[in-house]
């Protein structure tokens, strides 16, 4: 772990922000579960410190790309629960009035430019967006999520490509969780991941993706350092995905056996860890965090509710929004 | 009125709004210096410079991609797709990110950006690089196309194409780059989805889109010598199209040949006839008749590449045969 620092708001802001997702992502299974989310969805639970430390490090006027995992940025970014159950449950109230659902869920309002249900298609968005930024002589950053199956894509090569040669305030974020659905990284990834943004001469980092601190840090870092224009760069967020590939994959020993799962859980959580120091250097006591954990679960119980009360789009919805006025 | 060419009614549109409006960029291959291989863009990285003429390296999907993205977040990017061609590398960043994000975002984010390319053959390209792909696009909810048959719809088309808060595919036909017409001094735009009568006749009209309007027009005039009243109309939008007004030409004549240099086979034609047989069935006294690209990758050879488009005479061909009461057996 990091140092201790005297920003005691922004850490427990950042435990609260984990315990926020990991509790999204709880209640999200439940309604998988109990058959009441139409589709199927990726859980982000296991890599909250990713998206929390690198959230964390941004602005409101800074962007993100997401996933098709996309769950936790979105919580990270800013959203609020209500909303996400609703876009999860197909309601009108929905962030996307129930017309992307969990993998293209998003809070514009705070800088999430979307989900996005195409490995790597989000990768020319972000380097758009940073290049608008550039254009515009705004100071903004967009940080581009991707998982390291996505690093298989050739649109990363060709953004990274123009994102050096025009240094482009963007910060390409891996989250190497070990998988792409079924298969392990080793499988598809030749040589090094970092080694590819490297190869265009942009900075690459590999950092701990359960120590949120560490993360954090690094991307304040880089933040500034890309606001000044001396970016892109690149973070391999080394993670681990608890859930299966998503909600409906339950007999996975096949790929991944239980003791590693058991290990990772057991060994390196970042709501653990992060908790622990937080207790360790005094910010918070047990009881306050238990206060805490219980609020978070209270909203999200809540919200939950109020999602699965809420109305459908009417139907004359259907064909608003294919073109803007 | 004065005369320019297509090439010049594009780069005066772009140049016009690049002035309007300082969120509005270029960007693509070779477009700068050299102002793209048809040289449409010729001396506008001089009055705007690089930063907002960029030439690009040969990464379709990268930078029309990050069109999309510029455009997501307060940019008026218009990429340049060299060949109409290329449009296949494309594919996932105009129809699944393009095309889906004001839908998917519940009309939250917007896409405006426009993506010039071309269409045409008889260029002696062969099969890469003279395909007619339109009704690839037009097939996708979200997108908006566009078809400039003169150097007047070119430099209208384009300004309300850069205007538009959609992403807009504008397929200029190469051919026609040095073709002249008639275009005003005065600023003026041409809205979409609104078709543009050429020529008025009472006994069949003929929808024609982009480079197949001139052939449509000939052919009315050789119809005309024979005493057959042609009505030509250019929808100058596949998307949105103006289906009223052909609706309304077609009640008037009663037959209708519909004319895209795309292929024939599940086409723009295809579409258009269809739609045509639906709303205005009791009107007509035949069959609408689709009039194509032949269904074959487009062949080097003239001798061959000549065949395989629309040509006047096979117009005229139809028309006299669809006037005269005989089934066409289309190929
Ligand atoms: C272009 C594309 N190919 C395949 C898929 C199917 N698919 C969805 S997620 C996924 C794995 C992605 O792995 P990774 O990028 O590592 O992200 P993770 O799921 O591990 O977070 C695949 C193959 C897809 N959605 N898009
Ligand atoms: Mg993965």
């Amino acid at each position: 772990m990091a140092k201790a620092k005297t920003n005691t708001e922004d850490y427990l802001r950042m435990y609260a922000q984990m315990v926020r997702i990991r509790t999204f992502e709880d209640n999200a299974n439940q309604l998988y579960l109990s058959a009441k989310m139409p589709g199927l969805t990726h859980m982000y639970s296991g890599e909250e410190a990713v998206a929390v430390g690198i959230c964390e490090a941004l602005t409101d006027d800074d962007r993100i790309t997401s996933t098709h995992r996309g769950h936790g940025h979105c919580v990270a970014k800013g959203a609020e629960f209500r909303e996400m159950f609703c876009e999860l449950l197909g309601k009108e109230e929905g962030y996307c009035r129930g017309k992307g659902g969990s993998m293209h869920i998003a809070d514009q309002s705070h800088g999430n430019l979307g989900a996005n249900a195409i490995v790597g298609g989000s990768m020319g968005i972000a380097t758009g967006s940073a290049l608008r930024a550039k254009l515009q002589g705004s100071d903004d950053v967009t940080v581009c999520f991707f998982g390291d199956g996505a690093t298989a894509q050739g649109l990363w090569y060709e953004v990274m490509n123009m994102a050096a040669l025009w240094n482009l305030p963007v910060i390409y974020a891996c989250e190497n969780n070990g998988y792409s659905e079924y298969t392990r990284t080793e499988e598809i990834a030749a040589g090094s991941i970092t080694a590819r943004a490297e190869a265009f001469g942009i900075e690459a980092h590999q950092v701990d993706g359960q120590d949120v601190l560490a993360v954090n840090e690094l991307t304040q870092k880089l933040v500034t350092r890309a606001r000044k224009g001396e970016g892109p760069f690149f973070i391999e967020l080394m993670t681990y995905r608890y859930h299966g590939h998503h909600v409906g994959d339950i007999n996975r020993e096949y790929y991944r056996s239980k003791d590693e799962e058991k290990d990772w859980k057991e060994n390196r959580d970042p709501i653990v860890r992060f908790r622990s120091w937080l207790v360790a250097e005094g910010i918070a006591s047990e009881a306050e965090i238990e206060a805490m954990n219980a609020e978070i679960e209270t909203d999200a119980r809540e919200a939950v509710a109020y999602a699965e009360a809420a109305a459908y789009p009417d139907v004359s919805e259907v064909d608003m929004h294919v073109y803007a006025d | 009125m004065r005369e320019i060419t297509l090439s010049q009614a594009v780069n005066e549109a772009i140049a016009e709004e690049m002035r309007r409006d300082p969120t509005v960029f270029l960007m693509g291959e070779d477009v700068a210096e050299a102002g793209t291989p048809f040289k449409v863009l010729s001396g506008l990285v001089e009055e705007f410079g690089t930063e907002r003429v960029l030439d690009t390296p040969i990464s379709e999907p990268g930078f029309v991609g990050m069109a999309v993205g510029a455009a997501m977040t307060g940019a008026r990017p218009i990429v340049d797709l060299m060949f109409g061609d290329f449009i296949y590398l494309v594919m996932d960043q105009l129809c699944n990110q393009a095309a889906k994000q004001h839908y998917m975002s519940g009309g939250k984010l917007t896409v405006p950006m426009v993506l010039r390319t071309n269409m045409g053959a008889t260029r002696r390209s062969a099969a890469q690089h003279s395909q007619s792909l339109q009704a690839l696009v037009a097939h996708i909810p979200g997108l908006k196309v566009a078809m400039p048959s003169s150097a007047y719809e070119a430099k209208g088309l384009m300004k309300t194409a850069i205007r538009d808060n959609n992403p807009v595919v504008i397929f200029e036909d190469k051919l026609m780059y040095q073709d002249k017409a008639p275009v005003p001094e005065e600023e003026y735009l041409i809205p979409f989805g609104e078709a543009h009568i050429k020529r008025a006749g009472s006994d069949i009209t003929l929808i024609a889109t982009s480079s197949m309007v001139q052939v449509a027009e000939t052919a009315a005039e050789m119809l005309g010598r024979e005493g057959i009243g042609a009505e030509v109309i250019d929808p100058r939008t596949i998307v949105p199209l103006d289906e009223a007004a052909l609706l309304e030409s077609v009640r008037k004549t009663s037959r209708a040949i519909v004319i895209d240099e795309g292929h024939q086979s599940y086409g723009v034609t295809a579409e258009i006839a269809s739609r045509l047989n639906e709303k205005a069935f009791y009107h007509l006294d035949a069959p609408v008749l689709r009039m194509g690209a032949m269904d074959v990758p487009v062949p080097f050879s003239p001798a061959l590449e000549d065949i395989t488009v629309p040509t006047p005479e096979g117009v005229v061909e139809n028309a006299r045969k669809l006037c005269a009461g005989e089934m066409i057996h289309a190929a």
